[in-house]
């Protein structure tokens, strides 16, 4: 297509001088605007980065901008934001570990849990089969903020039926808060999981499967060995999407982790940083940086899985 | 200023990572065990049972009860403990700030799927085909791997404000004054400081629409882009006669998926006004009156109202999902 354009583009050259006025004219004006646009959406982003090395002084008495008649260096928001012993410092590093430990198995949990699933109803054969799939797909509807308040309670009173406990309360402290969250986060991302890697699983040949099975395979062999390979790009969109999802997470946060640098992620943190009304401007500029370090590796590195997690997940919330 | 760093106070949470993991890995060898175990059969409820099991678990406990649960709610007092019929919804479409909170909700959800739309569009079109394609779609679409509350954070130097006599140090408040004029506290005068705060969730979905509607304008077959050329379209023509009714799948999507996403927006009101100042939005809302104010029953109706609005759109985006693949 490439290759053929410039010669199309001669033969199509507008007939009358006038065209070729307007012609000139609109690239001109459609340069300009995607110059204005990529200022106006990098320039934000720019300007807080710059500002994260400015020093503290500055920050709160000069916008970013003066940097260039008066530039000024220093790498102590950081420090003090990840290290800082102060109490309003930050103590992002603590946090940034929660992420951390929050995200992996949130992660984890639902890949597997999903691909089992969609291995049974795209591979398995029983009655109520497709009906199970529509239920499983049609909960996306249910908003998370429906799902809150009897989760919370959930982990907190257990379950009792008439008087009979059938599950105790969960009552964990400490770091293993940490299981509630990897719960909720579990819980949620599983029908977008199913749906995303039931369609591309009940998409492979039906003969591979049935090679397999005559050779003796068991379902767990198949799923290893015939299955998993082929299904990895849509795990890795999942994967990818699931990731960013529960990193940039604020609301199940906020309500499952409890709020201390015990177990909140690093996206509570920066939101009580925030929202007081201190001024820690500093703090803010270095901290909301090294809270969008690793989403910008794994966007930079795998921009191509990235995209399709996104073109397909973006059903979820 | 000393280096403070707990390793004693992180050494549990590792601790629990690793069981995290450990328990994960013990779970996918137990279910593969077991499937081994099982003899294969042509129809076996045992092999489906295991599979699908836990996850039908999960999300029985994770979604379905806890729905139904705020439904009920929806239809009890604020501690839970008797029946007010539909007082909460009574309450949800009379009293004046919860009026607020669903004429917010809806200039949001009227506004954000437009503008992300048009400027997605104009962008897919402008830098198609240009030398700086590949990095220029990049720049837009960096905002998406940011989350709210860092994009939030981002924009409030550009919204921050200073009185008259001193510097500015947000950059639109510079700007006013650049031109002339006085600087504004942008996020405190209702109702424009909504139309601030949509421009924060504009800023970070633009490139999501760019990334879709371009794939899009790229799937165009190139014979219909040469005949239109060789009957010499203009460009605006060939914009609005060819590419625009080539793309109207792509742009339902971008349209229908930016739609619920603004209606359950929470973070980017959180961080930036905490609802203050007459932002409040639905999810938002819900957020306060179940978690802060104590008001379950009155946070659960905000809640099944959102379900109520999601619902007729994400059964639409089925049925043209359904008849895209039939296509």
């Amino acid at each position: 297509m490439t290759t053929i354009a410039p010669g199309v583009a001669k033969t199509a050259q507008p007939r009358t001088a006038a065209g070729r006025v307007r012609k000139r004219l609109s690239g001109r004006v459609a340069s300009l605007v995607a110059v204005v646009i990529a200022l106006l959406w990098t320039t934000p982003t720019f300007g807080l980065f710059l500002s994260s090395f400015r020093p503290e002084d500055d920050i709160k008495q000069t916008g970013w901008w003066t940097f260039f008649s008066n530039p000024q260096l220093t790498l102590e928001n950081y420090r003090e934001v990840l290290f800082g012993s102060s109490s309003s410092s930050g103590r992002l590093a603590s946090f940034l570990i929660n992420s951390i430990v929050i995200t992996i198995p949130s992660v984890l949990f639902p890949l597997a849990l999903a691909t089992f699933a969609a291995y049974a109803l795209s591979w398995t054969r029983f009655r109520g089969r497709d009906w199970v799939y529509i239920g499983i797909f049609a909960l996306q509807v249910v908003p998370l903020q429906m799902a809150l308040v009897p989760l919370l309670s959930f982990f907190s009173q257990g379950v009792e039926v008439f008087g009979i406990t059938l599950m105790p309360a969960w009552n964990l402290e400490g770091s293993a808060q940490f299981v509630q969250v990897w719960f909720a986060h579990t819980c949620f991302a599983l029908p977008l999981g199913v749906f995303l890697i039931h369609n591309f699983m009940s998409e492979l040949p039906g003969e591979l499967m049935e090679a397999a099975r005559v050779d003796g395979a068991t379902h767990g062999t198949i799923l290893r060995k015939v299955v998993l390979p082929l299904v990895a790009p849509a795990l890795a969109a999942f994967g990818i999407f699931q990731f960013l999802w529960v990193w940039n997470d604020l609301l199940v946060a906020l309500i499952f982790s409890g709020g201390t640098a015990e177990t909140a992620p690093m996206t509570v943190r920066l939101a009580q940083m925030a929202g007081t009304r201190g001024n820690e401007w500093q703090r803010l500029t270095s901290g909301a940086f090294v809270s969008m370090i690793i989403p910008l590796i794994v966007f930079l590195s795998m921009q191509r899985y990235f995209v399709r997690g996104l073109l397909a997940g973006s059903v979820k919330g | 200023m000393d280096f403070f760093f707990d390793f004693a106070a992180e050494a549990p949470k590792l601790i629990q990572l690793l069981i995290g993991v450990v328990a994960f890995l013990a779970f996918v060898g137990l279910m593969l065990l077991l499937l081994d175990r099982a003899p294969m059969k042509e129809r076996s409820w045992g092999h489906s049972l295991l599979l699908l099991g836990p996850a039908l678990v999960l999300l029985a406990i994770g979604l379905v009860v806890p729905g139904i649960r705020t439904t009920l709610l929806s239809f009890m007092s604020g501690d839970s403990s008797q029946f007010v019929g539909l007082d909460n919804y009574a309450w949800m479409f009379t009293q004046p700030e919860a009026l607020t909170v669903l004429r917010n909700t809806l200039i949001w959800v009227l506004l954000v799927p437009l503008l992300v739309t048009a400027i997605g569009l104009v962008y897919a079109v402008v830098v198609d085909k240009s030398r700086f394609e590949s990095i220029a779609k990049s720049l837009v679409f960096l905002p998406m791997a940011i989350s709210f509350v860092g994009a939030g954070i981002i924009w409030r130097f550009v919204y921050a404000y200073r009185p008259e006599e001193a510097d500015q140090i947000g950059l639109l408040n510079q700007f006013v004054v650049w031109l002339g004029g006085e600087p504004q506290q942008w996020l405190q005068s209702a109702p424009t400081n909504t139309l601030f705060l949509i421009i924060v969730m504009v800023w970070i979905q633009a490139g999501f629409a760019t990334v879709v509607l371009s794939a899009a304008i790229k799937g165009i077959p190139a014979e219909i882009v040469e005949a239109a050329r060789l009957d010499g379209a203009t460009p605006l023509q060939m914009f609005f006669r060819v590419t625009l009714p080539s793309i109207r799948p792509a742009l339902v999507v971008v349209l229908v998926t930016q739609s619920i996403g603004t209606l359950k927006l929470f973070d980017i009101v959180r961080t930036m006004t905490g609802g203050q100042f007459d932002t409040s939005v639905i999810a938002n809302e819900m957020y306060n009156q179940a978690f802060r104010y104590g008001e379950a029953g009155k946070g659960a109706a905000l809640a099944v109202f959102l379900f109520v609005l999601v619902t007729p759109i994400v059964i639409y985006q089925i049925r043209s999902l359904r008849q895209r693949r039939e296509a």
